[in-house]
């Protein structure tokens, strides 16, 4: 017989979406400036000699 | 790459670790993430870094710069994320690391490991791809040595530990003038010497009074092997050997006499600084009587002494 761990309780669970959120921005956030970035470098060697 | 005493970075953070522990793979958030790249480190290797950009001759675009930089300072990080991953088990035994988000539990060990790997290559493979391949091969180069050479060898074996392995954070400033140059020359070779023999005064400055922590946690810092005492006098003669060294981009020509009597003045300082540390009131075996005021007071010059020193150089060269 399997052992399932726990139900999260409502907290708990306000928790775990809070820091998945935080996550997820923090990623969006560094891939747009990553894009930002890469299009900034490669303008500048395009118009540098 | 990073700075040494980056084990003492961030201890600020294991408080609120106990909330949701228990909520199966959601300990961790975004601070999380960013204190494993040990921040506070990462400050004095960008501020190197940049120097190393701006005191170079030739001329490299704001935004080519600016990458170049960022890829050292992301560097930096994965050096202390893999650093941390490493260290997990000494750091669940020292006080003051304890609780960083590996031993507190709130990233997986294998989870911090693979991120700075992705770090450590991303930062090489951007270095490569948008500056020149000589930055990224000293960059690769950086991060090696702080890994393999002095979080895996060296850091448990001896006490020459961060004598040796402090050659790893003097590398940013080399990074950043090859970023722009394409080639190692003397001055960021002197830039990097600085860096090397002011490694040792400021880190035993922090172990004489962590010197509990490293003995409980069982690495062999000076002050642990070799006692207090002989800690002391050899941070009085990396002081004496450092501030002449800090003179050599003056006596060179390289720089004027901004930089020349911020060395002077600076490095005088230095060597008061380490003089109250010898003469702490001490027992006979070297230990402070004074709850180590002193090399507290040391520790903090010598962050703020390169500090200054580096910032009185760029403004030295883009006056001059």
């Amino acid at each position: 017989m399997a052992a399932f761990p726990p139900r999260p309780t409502g907290s708990e669970a306000d928790v775990f979406r809070r820091r998945r959120r935080g996550r997820n921005i923090a990623i969006v956030l560094v891939l747009a400036g990553l894009a930002v970035l890469f299009y900034a470098v490669t303008i500048v060697k395009l118009v540098l000699p | 790459m990073s700075d040494l005493s980056s084990d003492m970075a961030d201890t600020d953070r294991g408080e609120k670790s106990s909330l949701s522990s228990h909520v199966d793979g959601t300990e961790d958030d975004v601070r999380d993430w960013i204190a494993l790249l040990k921040p506070r480190v990462m400050s004095l290797v960008v501020f190197t870094g940049l120097i190393g950009v701006v005191v170079a001759p030739g001329h490299l675009h704001p935004i080519l710069a600016f990458t170049a930089v960022l890829c050292i300072a992301v560097a930096a990080g994965a050096c202390g994320a893999i650093n941390m991953w490493y260290d997990r088990d000494i750091d669940a035994v020292m006080k003051r690391t304890r609780n960083r988000p590996i031993p507190a539990g709130r990233i997986s060990p294998g989870g911090a490991l693979g991120f700075g790997i992705v770090l450590a290559v991303g930062s090489v493979i951007v270095m490569e791809v948008t500056i020149n391949a000589m930055a990224a091969a000293v960059l690769a180069l950086s991060i090696g040595f702080y890994v393999f050479i002095y979080t895996m060898w060296l850091k448990r074996r001896t006490p020459q530990n961060i004598v040796i392995g402090g050659a790893a954070g003097a590398f940013p400033p080399v990074i950043g003038w090859v970023a722009v140059t394409g080639s190692v020359d003397l001055i960021p070779l002197i830039l990097f010497a600085i860096v090397f023999i002011w490694t040792p005064p400021h880190f035993w400055s922090l172990a004489l009074w962590a010197n509990d922590d490293y003995r409980r946690a069982g690495v062999p810092m000076l002050p642990v092997v070799a006692g207090a005492k002989e800690t002391r006098k050899q941070i009085v003669l990396y002081s004496l050997l450092l501030v002449p060294v800090t003179l050599v981009p003056w006596y060179l020509g390289f720089s004027g006499a901004i930089y020349g009597v911020a060395a002077a003045v600076l490095g005088l300082g230095f060597l008061v600084c380490v003089a109250r540390v010898f003469t702490d009131k001490q027992d006979a075996a070297g230990v402070s009587l004074t709850n180590d005021a002193p090399a507290r007071a040391a520790f903090k010059y010598s962050i703020l002494y390169l500090f200054v020193l580096f910032a009185a150089l760029a403004v030295d060269r883009l006056i001059g």
